[in-house]
């Protein structure tokens, strides 16, 4: 297929559950879904589109919690980045490690330096940050200052 | 009733330069379950870069690792620039490609050293790791140092390469061939290692591609996935090489795509110096606009990604780093099960975690002099290969003709 084509399907098939699109440069496509919507969508993407799932980031702005999931389609060199705003008080969203294995660390990771709830994940433990680190700091928020008391004291240090 | 043991290896194997730890679960020798735990390595870098300036960041995250000291900045680099879009000058583009190539090289040469030494092949750890000092010479040749290079930066390159420095390059990367392909030769025949490896610890093409498996890892079980090709950055595009698929996914596959990757490096790095450009190095990026951009480059383990937000300030506010171990690491749930113990080494070996090990190794007396000559290790390797050969009852290796190399 070519990349008309596919964002043409996209578009058309999930009309209802896509917010914006972004066509950035050739090699580059955005687009925002609802984040209810996000299984369905990344599943047709991986098994039917055939592409494949580089990885997800996640970030804290102004508003919201967001998160970034990377498809590679491969022969004609796209990266499509499917968006998705949660809300920054109770970020939740459906766990994509059941339809893919590659999903499962990256949500762990999430998770731990973000705060994101993942639906349905069979794992959700930490991955890189230490058992020590106190529960509810997400280094990779916002608010959070790199001299956090209750995180320095927690690692024994003064 | 059946009795579960467990065995750790890790965090602090001796074995295993970095810490990771894996738990597996056996059942008498077969394996039966693994887990795998991460972080005792996390440095915050993504935070770090935070804090920094677009070009202090290339700096930082040059030291995620020393293997990949090239990987990391080139995929940084291309987020940069992808976030206007760009394009960086040809001539840093080749330049960027040599380097780029190069550090392929030394990184799969180290891998196979290792491998052999996991495998208790100390004469292939010994003669790939000479072989290795070899690349290490070039790139100081071109960059003025073995690692870390610190030839990046977001619209170009920091430094040049000079022409007066070719001949002795290519004079260099000619010698590394009869090596490599006696390497090649003996990993085709030795009937040891292909006891050790053959159908060992063998990733599925379907588990590949659920796993989102990169590099030489996927590449061996036939999953055609590669950044150079497929985006056609630097000047892979101009150069003729070819993209090197196996499709059997057991270490011994992984081992000869490493090997053959190797030959394809060479001829890339003989095309850039042969018809590098002149030129500019460095488009002058004064300011990075608000936005976001997107960079992958294939290191030698596979696909880097980083992901950068501006918000016209002079340092990001999001940077994401995805080394490709990240993807290769959870392989191993499919690939170590059912295997035996004895064979779990090699196998979580195999996907090429990123080992940091950077120190120079020759064997020397008090006065400096090489104690062990290339002759002598021939000889080693030779009595190794005779006992092989008594054990199995074969009569002739192509290792007995090392010495008309």
């Amino acid at each position: 297929m070519t990349r008309e084509e596919i964002l043409s399907d996209i578009k058309t098939r999930f009309q209802n559950d896509i917010i914006d699109d972004f066509d950035k440069s050739p090699a580059r496509v955005y687009i925002e879904v609802q984040p209810r919507s996000i299984v369905p969508i990344s599943r047709y993407i991986f098994k039917e589109l055939g592409a494949r799932f580089n990885i997800a980031s996640g970030l804290d702005t102004a508003e919201n919690i967001e998160i970034l999931y990377h498809f590679t389609f491969e022969p004609i060199n796209l990266l499509l980045s499917v968006r998705v705003k949660l809300d920054k008080n109770s970020p939740e969203i459906d766990s994509l490690s059941g339809e893919f294995h590659a999903a499962n660390w990256i949500e762990r990771e999430m998770h731990e330096l973000l705060g994101i709830q993942f639906k349905g994940h069979p794992n959700l433990k930490r991955l890189l940050l230490s058992d020590a680190w106190p529960e509810g700091v997400f280094p990779l928020r916002q608010d959070y200052s790199e001299w956090d008391k209750k995180a320095v004291r927690d690692r024994g240090v003064k | 009733m059946k009795k579960t043991t467990i065995i750790p290896i890790g965090p602090y194997h001796p074995l295993q330069e970095e810490p990771e730890f894996f738990r597996l679960k056996v059942d008498g020798e077969k394996v039966i379950d693994l887990e795998v735990e991460i972080g005792y390595n996390h440095r915050g870098i993504e935070k770090l870069s935070e804090r920094k300036t677009f070009d202090q960041s290339t700096f930082v995250i040059e030291r995620i690792c020393g293997i990949c000291s090239t990987s990391h900045p080139f995929a940084y680099t291309r987020a940069v620039e992808d976030i206007f879009p760009m394009e960086v000058p040809p001539r840093a583009k080749y330049i960027r490609t040599i380097i780029g190539e190069g550090e392929r090289i030394h990184s799969h040469l180290l891998w196979l050293g290792l491998a052999g030494h996991f495998l208790g092949y100390n004469t292939v750890y010994m003669w790939v790791w000479k072989l290795r000092e070899e690349i290490n010479d070039i790139m100081e040749i071109l960059s003025g140092n073995r690692q870390s290079y610190a030839m990046f930066k977001p619209g170009g390159v920091r430094r040049d390469i000079k022409a007066e420095d070719f001949p002795a390059v290519l004079k260099k990367l000619e010698s590394i061939v009869p090596t490599l392909t006696m390497l090649k030769k003996a990993v085709e025949s030795d009937p040891v290692l292909h006891a050790r490896t053959k159908g060992v610890g063998i990733l599925t093409y379907e588990d590949a591609i659920s796993y989102s498996a990169l590099g030489p890892t996927s590449r061996a079980s036939g999953v055609a996935r590669d950044v150079r090709k497929d985006t056609k950055i630097g000047a892979y595009a101009d150069a003729d090489w070819n993209m090197i698929i196996t499709k059997n996914g057991d270490v011994f596959d992984k081992v000869v795509v490493r090997i053959l990757e190797m030959f394809e490096s060479i001829k890339i790095m003989k095309f850039c110096l042969k018809n590098i450009p002149d030129g500019d190095i460095d488009a002058d990026i004064t300011s990075v606009p608000p936005g976001e951009g997107i960079g992958t480059y294939e290191a030698p383990r596979g696909e880097t990604f980083h992901y950068v937000r501006s918000d016209g300030t002079n340092s990001p506010v999001r940077h994401k780093v995805r080394a490709p171990t990240f993807m290769n690491l959870p392989t191993c749930h499919s690939t170590v099960i059912g295997q035996t113990v004895a064979d779990a080494s090699i196998i979580l070996a195999a996907i090429d975690p990123c080992y940091c090990c950077t120190e120079r190794m020759a064997v020397v007396d008090p006065d400096g002099n090489a104690v062990i000559s290339g002759r002598e290790l021939v000889e080693m390797s030779r009595k190794k290969s005779a006992f092989i050969k008594e054990q199995m009852g074969i009569e002739k290796l192509p290792l007995d003709n090392i010495e008309s190399l």
